[in-house]
């Protein structure tokens, strides 16, 4: 019963506070414009908004276009369930789930580009062939940051590989898991999620032709990787296993507040890169988590 | 003089009666401007007049011979069917054929790209088909006319290999507003409302282009204090749309401080045109023969008081664009156009000045009130976005300063001339350099003093080739920068 009880909360917390994130983004962002902006719940709202729409299909497109934004969805969703949420741990913890999280955000991404490409629009298929080049690299710098807290922790599981402190690796995991943050959830420098310019997007380009339920869903999926990425940086990054439950849960909240605040400062003070830039910067990301691989594996030697 | 032209010259905003400007069968004409075109001039406008009875036509080529600070024209004797290219020997004529053979059946014979330039295809975007690269890469982008954000219809055709453009072709022409066809018979008493929505951006500019066509053709000229107000409002309308225009830049490269900042300040300086004239877009500000709007000393230093802090706020917030890298590294090296493309094509404006061109109506043919103030020409080298938007800000610079000096130096008022008649069978042109380059303006006049022809010639016209230009070589994603730094009007081509 209590397993269950856990569960339900869990994924509840999941699914209630990742659609925040956007708004606190958006709401830094009005800060520094000058601007009152849109409510911090604005989010909330237009998800309700898009349930109760009607879904327009191309007459061109499979069912895919709707399996696709499901599926994707779906396979986020599952992803947070294997993330822990500091002292309350994860919902599901075993050995090697790590490598399970990293799958499933890669079948989400495939699942998004998949429907993306049904509609067989130029647009959408630039946006696919943006997102995956990009991912190339960015998964390159995940996969190298994972490997380093599993070296760190002699551990392939996200619950006592987010335990300890990483000690001098951190800064370097730091820099190189906020980049890789900003590229996976397509913020500026890397895409401009309020850009109306479809030649220049990435994310919104792919699900340009979605609506109603499927779009929220995209939403939703969105917000929750986003929030997904903000705890396993926090966690990654600050010795959570040495705090007191209560200590270790404020810290978590803290963290992923910097870290949203964080991608908000990015947004308003930067302008973002032209996309042949892009690679540079991922590449660099790359450099900095196989350096703290580097570091990590010379420590425990 | 860059050597002796056989075509009439005459200064800018003057007359000519038409029997005095030379006339050539339509072969021999072509060559007369092709080799002024070799010396230097720049084709103005190239307009076809019909004959008062039957189909054919008289071609009549307006050049600026900008070194001499003259204007030259000449026509063709009446012709129909058809003629050789002058496109052949100067592709800046490229699109005015096209529109002579749309609008009157003349063939060009040789135009290497012959097609409509507004009128539609059928059910195909307006001037299908388009020109195409074969490849297993390539791939076709097309965007519009209805584009995602609140802007006027326009269709642009991309041929890529991956995600770079290898030829943009662009299709306008979606508007059908028939302002030319409207005009001739005229001046009627709808013309000044109807020259200043010619392109809402710039009423000032093709108000003032009309008003001069009119008081050249009645021999006339407006008060001291009138041709002041279009001085101002001509500059507070550059101020307007390059603070607009530079922060729409920062604005698509998701740079938050330059673009929210601009946004505002765009309406303050539309807010001074509305205090001078009652209209946020400088319409009512400019009256043929007139003195325009009431302009009080208190008003004027009202009108001071908010355009320097208005100028303070831009420059700050323009400074906020240069001072990011992120920002610099977006603009430098994107969407060039080489100097002697640029010169080819024939572009005007900030956007042939951004090219090292220098070419500005206010200093090489200077008309009304600038032929007593200038401010100086804003040229820089290189050609791209960056060089674009850097000429805008200095010209925003420049035209704070002249507006500055100019409010406190306005002259007294004075009696008006009454409006006198339009001289009869006349030629009278007029160019004003617009926030986007030059605006011509022509009018041929018949027997009776009405306008027989009224050929407009916005900036737009000349520019749009320029940015098909500009991208290629370059991401598609760069587009909406190149397309922003040059910032080209949809109506004032679409006319």
């Amino acid at each position: 019963m209590m397993i269950v009880l856990g569960f339900v909360l869990r994924l509840a917390l999941w699914l209630l506070l990742a659609p925040l994130l956007p708004g606190l983004i958006n709401k830094v962002k009005a800060w520094v414009a000058g601007r009152r902006g849109p409510p911090v719940l604005q989010l909330y709202y237009d998800l309700a908004r898009l349930w109760h729409k009607q879904v327009v299909m191309s007459t061109l497109a499979s069912p895919a276009f709707i399996i696709g934004p499901a599926v994707a969805w779906v396979a986020v969703l599952a992803a947070t369930l294997l993330v822990p949420l500091g002292p309350a741990g994860a919902t599901l913890s075993f050995r090697g789930d790590v490598i399970l999280m990293l799958y499933l955000l890669a079948l989400a991404r495939f699942a998004t580009t998949w429907a993306a490409m049904e509609t067989g629009s130029a647009f959408e298929g630039m946006g696919a062939a943006r997102e995956v080049s990009f991912a190339v690299l960015a998964e390159a710098a995940m996969i190298a940051a994972m490997l380093t807290l599993a070296v760190q922790t002699g551990s392939v599981s996200l619950a006592t590989m987010l335990a300890p402190s990483v000690g001098t690796s951190a800064v370097l995991l730091a820099a190189g898991l906020f980049t890789v943050l900003l590229v996976e959830n397509c913020r500026v420098p890397f895409d401009d999620p309020a850009t109306h310019l479809e030649l220049t997007m990435i994310h919104e380009v792919m699900v340009l032709d979605h609506s109603g339920p499927p779009l929220a869903a995209i939403l939703h999926g969105a917000s929750l990787k986003l929030l997904l990425f903000a705890v396993l940086l926090t966690q990654a990054v600050l010795p959570m296993g040495t705090y007191s439950p209560a200590v270790a849960a404020a810290v978590l909240l803290t963290g992923v507040l910097v870290v949203t605040v964080g991608v908000g400062a990015v947004e308003s003070l930067m302008a973002r890169f032209s996309f042949r830039r892009v690679p540079l910067l991922l590449t660099t990301a790359v450099l900095l988590c196989v350096f703290a691989l580097l570091v990590a594996w010379q420590g425990a030697a | 003089m860059s050597g002796a032209t056989l075509l009439a010259l005459l200064p800018n905003a003057t007359s000519l009666p038409w029997r005095d400007i030379p006339a050539w069968p339509a072969s021999e004409f072509v060559q007369v401007t092709a080799a002024a075109l070799a010396r230097g001039a720049r084709l103005c406008s190239w307009f076809a007049v019909p004959e008062e009875s039957g189909d054919a036509v008289q071609l009549v080529a307006v050049l600026a011979f900008d070194a001499d600070n003259t204007l030259a024209v000449g026509r063709s004797t009446p012709v129909r069917g058809s003629y050789p290219a002058l496109t052949v020997l100067h592709p800046q004529a490229h699109l005015f054929e096209r529109e002579v053979w749309e609008t009157h059946g003349l063939t060009p014979e040789g135009h290497p790209w012959l097609k409509p330039v507004r009128a539609s295809a059928g059910e195909a975007p307006a001037n299908a088909p388009f020109f195409t690269v074969e490849g297993g890469e390539i791939h076709e982008v097309a965007v519009g006319p209805v584009h995602a954000g609140i802007i006027e219809p326009g269709h642009f055709r991309f041929q890529c290999a991956g995600e770079e453009v290898i030829h943009l072709e662009i299709a306008l022409g979606y508007q059908h507003r028939g302002i030319e066809r409207a005009l001739a018979g005229g001046p009627h008493r709808r013309t000044l409302r109807q020259v200043e929505t010619i392109a809402g951006d710039t009423t000032v500019a093709h108000a003032t282009a009309y008003a001069s066509v009119l008081e050249a053709l009645g021999s006339g000229e407006a008060p001291l204090r009138g041709q002041w107000l279009r001085a101002i409002g001509l500059e507070l309308e550059r101020l307007a749309n390059h603070t607009g225009d530079l922060g729409a830049l920062a604005g698509d490269v998701a740079f938050i401080p330059t673009a929210a900042a601009c946004g505002k300040l765009r309406g303050d300086f539309l807010n001074v045109t509305a205090a001078l004239c009652g209209n946020r877009f400088g319409r009512g500000l400019v009256r043929p023969f007139a003195e325009g709007p009431d302009v009080s000393g208190a008003l004027v230093q009202q009108v001071l008081g908010n355009l320097t802090r208005a100028l303070a706020d831009v420059e700050q917030a323009i400074a906020w664009l240069w001072d990011s890298a992120s920002v610099r590294a977006r603009f430098e090296n994107v969407g060039t156009v080489h100097r002697a493309q640029a010169e080819e094509i024939g572009m005007v404006g900030p956007a042939a000045r951004a090219c090292g061109l220098v070419r500005d109506v206010r200093y090489d043919h200077p008309a009304g009130w600038h032929r007593f103030a200038q401010a100086p020409v804003a040229v820089w080298p290189g050609g791209d976005v960056f060089a674009r938007a850097r000429v805008r800000s200095l010209e925003i610079q420049r035209s704070g300063d002249f507006l500055r000096e100019q409010l406190v130096a306005a002259p007294e008022s004075g009696p008006a001339d009454d409006s006198p008649a339009s001289t009869g069978d006349t030629l009278a042109v007029a160019l004003v350099e617009g926030w986007r380059g030059e605006v011509c303006h022509v009018a041929v006049t018949d027997a009776a003093g009405r306008f027989r022809r009224y050929k407009i010639t916005d900036p737009s016209f000349h520019n749009w080739s320029g940015l098909a230009l500009a991208l290629r070589g370059n991401a598609i994603s760069d587009f909406p920068i190149c397309n922003k730094s040059f910032s080209l009007s949809y109506c004032g081509f679409d006319l």
